[in-house]
């Protein structure tokens, strides 16, 4: 009687068994079905070598499923069957030479499958053949600099690109509007169906160049130039992340590459040039008190506020205070200097490199008369100019 | 050795000293190890309460409870914390307790250096924690600190850091050794290397990368110590150095070292699921054999870690091709323990039911792995919440369950009685699934192109993260539950018999529950072998 009870327990047993494997079969195929979902999988991108790359991943994926599914089916399997609970008795093998080479040989053709079109994608990546644009991609704590090198240095565009979103947008105070945290101020421009070369470096710590849609991702170490590229095919705005821990604001320096026609380019272009020559001559006029302050503000909350803060107390010991203390309120060549120059070791950044000396110019000014610090001296563009051109 | 032999009969009765000297001035591998265990167990909570800061922060979009800077000090502190005072110790601990009652010793080879190797490490400990609270605030460069964030850029208790991790390193290398001459010298007489248990194997070649590879580690901060305080430039692009070598070397460290977190986790769960299967381990000999290979392949995959730096396409291939080579004899090992569970007679206690998802989840944690190792894949997995979800399911499901599982195996031999196991049941059930709703969704965030060490994040990988939280407070607080079922056990309950387990073999059980203080002081004469 009870033999028979539990020849009938162990039917149902086999019956659930059964229900649970095709269970774990449905759920692995609408998780398969999920991983079309963009939110959930890697992007396909825009450039023929992303599209490459999504489909290697998606056949690595794929293969890494049904490994997993034969694996843990055979081992769920085992575990619903072979329980002591339905008097199952253990055999008494422990080994069998012939599964051991098996399982030692066919995983290393699997893995074969998978080097050869692994090879051949990065073959095409690593294709260093000419660029139609070349341009310098240069990590900053905590903003990326894009320089369009040109043979003629008149001609070259350069400008700093740092996040739009403002600090109350993450300190909760005001609702958070769309792209948080991927907007940027000036996105990096650049033409469809050319050949860009990126030449990533950086001017502090390693950080990292990546836009997805690119299939790009490169560090950015200072000493180094790396170089990457892309052929991006559809015009759009493709966005992308600092990706190498570099500091506080690592998660606040997103990346914005805005893809368009020749045409466009060629005009945005051309009024960078324009703009560039512009600054030249703003350099060369004499500045009212109103109008350095007025831009110094700008400037400070653009490059100086992440640091030093918007009440200038800094947050100590990290990053100084510039208020009632130190160069600020001190001698003023000390303070241009430390502003131009940088301080070596230190996560004060030489600005000569990414501010303008009408912007150098009006942020000392402003530091010097903002928060009560009322030195009431000022620099003149053509002075702070005139020091770089002299050091350089 | 034959003065312990020969003063046998005097030291018959010698149990424990009384009070806390007993466990400052101790030499009994017994304490010894229940020391690691809890020192570990206490690293654990305290690595969980920053991974939880992390996870509260990340709950939602912005930056709710903690700051930028703070949060750096967090991931930080939370992943030197958990690598180094909570897995690594464990599983020294564990080798404390299980290596001399698996080969017959008496006690460790060295035991006095057996008691220093422990007792370091608390000053290493609170000279990490109390940087802290220093002024401009813990190390905040990752646990992988890359130069030179971590030297020109680096908070001033760096330097703390630096000798924190000296004097980690030497426990380790001490405790190593001890691991070593144990096993070399010590094993009952005619026991042979192929018949000792795997945890014995997997922990000899556990000693020997660590033997190995941190003195490395000792090297690479020397040399951040150097270039922060003696003017050299080893990491320093502007002083003709190069901080891509930092990587290189801190890698050449750190893949054996995620290594040494795992192969004893093999030895357990090779002991574990045999046990309850009623079957001998299949592929004994091939479970050498694959642990030698990994051992052998750790050492020559370092840069899979470094695919975006920059290298040469020859490098890439070649990392790329050594790494995806890994996957063979971790197959080897994950069908054999399959094929043990194959036609046994299986029950489903705490240890087995932890050994199970072991090995399941492990497997899930090698399969992203080895996505990982494909170049032009990785190029878009690098440093995202992809790369964290696969660390942790070889880390958290992977080592730390191997180490819960082995605790609640061997219990009842440390305390002589049995824990509770309606109670370990449900810490299992809470575990598992917490573990697996925090790190599952990780997988699609990272895919989808969240980065990782990001305090806040943009709004499409919300949904997720906030799952991923919830998760993680499951996980942490059900931890709080083991504590609870351990103390039970030690205080009492159903008296354990000396084999506890019904399919059990070796050593140590064949001794009294609760272990003596000293055991095998006369070699045990062996069981006839049964080699197949
Ligand atoms: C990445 C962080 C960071 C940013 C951005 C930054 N600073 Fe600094 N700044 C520092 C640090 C750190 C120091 C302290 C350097 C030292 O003395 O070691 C410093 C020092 C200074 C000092 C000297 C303070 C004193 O009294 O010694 C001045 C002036 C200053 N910064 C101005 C600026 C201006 C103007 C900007 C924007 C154009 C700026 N900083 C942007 C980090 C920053
Ligand atoms: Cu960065």
């Amino acid at each position: 009687m009870a033999r028979k009870e539990s020849k009938v327990g162990e039917g149902q047993r086999l019956k659930t068994s059964l229900q649970w494997l095709i269970a774990v079969a449905a759920l692995s195929s609408s998780w398969q079905a999920l991983a079309d979902w963009s939110a959930l999988n890697m992007t396909k991108g825009v450039t023929a070598i992303s599209r490459e790359v999504y489909d290697l991943h998606m056949l690595i994926f794929t293969i890494c499923v049904v490994i997993g599914v034969l694996v843990f089916g055979v081992m769920i399997w085992s575990m619903l069957v072979h329980r002591k609970s339905l008097g199952h008795k253990p055999a008494t093998f422990s080994h069998s030479t012939k599964l051991e080479y098996a399982w030692t040989i066919i995983p290393i053709f699997i893995l074969i499958g998978m080097a050869v079109p692994a090879t051949s994608t990065l073959r095409d990546m690593y294709d260093a053949s000419g660029a139609d644009i070349d341009i310098e991609v240069r990590g900053y704590q905590w903003k990326w600099q894009y320089t369009y090198l040109s043979d003629d240095p008149t001609q070259e565009v350069k400008f700093i690109s740092s996040l739009l979103t403002p600090p109350d947008e993450y300190y909760n105070r005001t609702p958070k509007r769309e792209h948080y945290l991927a907007d940027v101020d000036n996105p990096l421009v650049i033409p469809i169906n050319k050949r860009v070369r990126f030449l990533v470096t950086s001017n502090d710590v390693i950080h990292s160049w990546w836009v997805p849609d690119f299939a790009v991702k490169k560090d950015a170490i200072p000493g180094f130039v790396h170089e990457a590229w892309a052929v991006v095919e559809e015009p759009g705005i493709y966005r992308g992340k600092c990706t190498e821990l570099c500091g506080k604001d690592h998660g606040f320096m997103p990346i914005v590459v805005k893809a368009v026609e020749q045409a466009e380019y060629e005009s945005w272009l051309a009024m960078k040039q324009q703009e560039a020559l512009q600054v030249y001559e703003t350099v060369g006029k004499t500045w009212t008190m109103a109008e350095l302050m007025e831009t110094g503000e700008q400037v400070y909350t653009q490059a100086c506020q992440s640091c030093h803060q918007a009440n200038g107390q800094g947050i100590p010991p990290a990053f100084p205070s510039l208020v009632g203390q130190g160069l600020a309120i001190g001698p003023i060549d000390a303070h241009i200097d430390i502003v131009v120059n940088g301080k070596a070791g230190s996560a004060m950044q030489a600005f000569a490199a990414q501010l303008n000396p009408a912007e150098i110019a009006a942020v000392v000014t402003y530091e010097r008369n903002a928060w009560g610090n009322n030195v009431g001296d000022l620099v003149q563009p053509r002075a702070v100019n005139a020091l770089i051109s002299s050091e350089e | 050795m034959s003065a312990v032999i020969e003063n046998h009969h005097d030291d018959h009765h010698h149990g424990p000293d009384k009070g806390l000297m007993r466990w400052v001035l101790t030499t009994n591998h017994k304490d010894i190890g229940t020391l690691y265990l809890w020192f570990s167990f206490a690293m654990f909570l305290t690595g969980g309460c920053m991974a939880l800061v992390i996870r509260a922060e990340l709950f939602q979009p912005g930056l709710q409870l903690v700051v930028p800077e703070f949060f750096n000090q967090m991931t930080t502190m939370h992943g030197l914390i958990m690598v180094f005072g909570a897995v690594m110790p464990a599983f020294v601990g564990l080798a404390n307790w299980l290596v001399p009652m698996m080969i017959g010793a008496p006690d460790m080879a060295l035991p006095r250096m057996n008691n220093y190797s422990f007792w370091i490490l608390p000053f290493a400990f609170s000279m990490l924690l109390s940087t802290l609270f220093m002024e401009g605030g813990a190390p905040n460069f990752g646990w992988t600190f890359y130069a030179p964030l971590s030297t020109e850029y680096a908070p001033p208790s760096v330097t703390f850091f630096i000798f924190a991790v000296h004097l980690m390193g030497i426990s380790s290398i001490m405790g190593s050794i001890n691991v070593v001459v144990t096993i070399l010298n010590l094993r009952a007489p005619g026991m042979r290397l192929m018949d000792m248990p795997l945890f014995v194997w997997t922990w000899l070649i556990t000693a020997y990368l660590l033997i190995a590879v941190m003195p490395v580690l000792a090297g690479v901060v020397t040399m951040m110590l150097m270039d922060i305080h003696f003017g050299t430039a080893f990491f320093s692009a502007g002083g003709g150095g190069d901080p891509v070598l930092f990587q290189h070397v801190f890698w050449f460290f750190g893949h054996p070292e995620v290594y040494i977190m795992i192969l004893p986790a093999f030895g357990i769960v090779s002991a574990i699921i045999p046990t309850f299967a009623r079957k001998k381990l299949f592929g004994y000999d091939s479970m050498v054999y694959a642990t030698a290979s990994i051992a052998f392949l750790s050492f020559i995959v370092w840069a899979h870690h470094m695919f975006t730096v920059g290298m040469p396409i020859a490098g890439e291939l070649y990392f790329m091709y050594a790494t995806m080579l890994i996957a063979v004899p971790t197959g080897v090992k994950v069908f054999n323990w399959a094929a043990t569970m194959w036609q046994g007679s299986m029950t489903f206690e705490t240890p087995m039911l932890f050994a199970v998802a072991f090995v399941i989840l492990f497997t899930i944690g090698g399969l992203s792995g080895l996505m990982l190792s494909i170049v032009p894949a990785d190029f878009q997995y690098h440093d995202t919440y992809f790369v964290v979800a696969h660390f942790h399911y070889v880390l958290v499901p992977g080592s730390i369950f191997s180490i819960m599982a082995a605790a609640y195996y061997w219990l009842p031999k440390w305390t002589g009685n049995m824990y509770d196991e309606t109670l370990g049941k449900t810490h299992f059930w809470l575990s598992f699934v917490g573990v697996n709703v925090t790190f599952f969704p990780q997988h699609f965030i990272g895919l989808a192109g969240m980065p990782r060490r990001y305090p806040d994040y943009a709004l499409q990988f919300a949904d997720w993260n906030m799952v991923s939280s919830v998760g993680a407070f499951i996980f942490g607080f059900s931890q709080l539950l083991f504590l609870f079922i351990v103390i039970k056990c030690i205080m009492g309950g159903k008296k354990a018999t000396d084999e506890v387990w019904d399919g059990a073999e070796g050593l140590e059980w064949t001794i009294a529950s609760p272990a003596p203080y000293h055991t095998f002081s006369t070699p045990p004469e062996l069981p006839e072998r049964a080699m197949a």
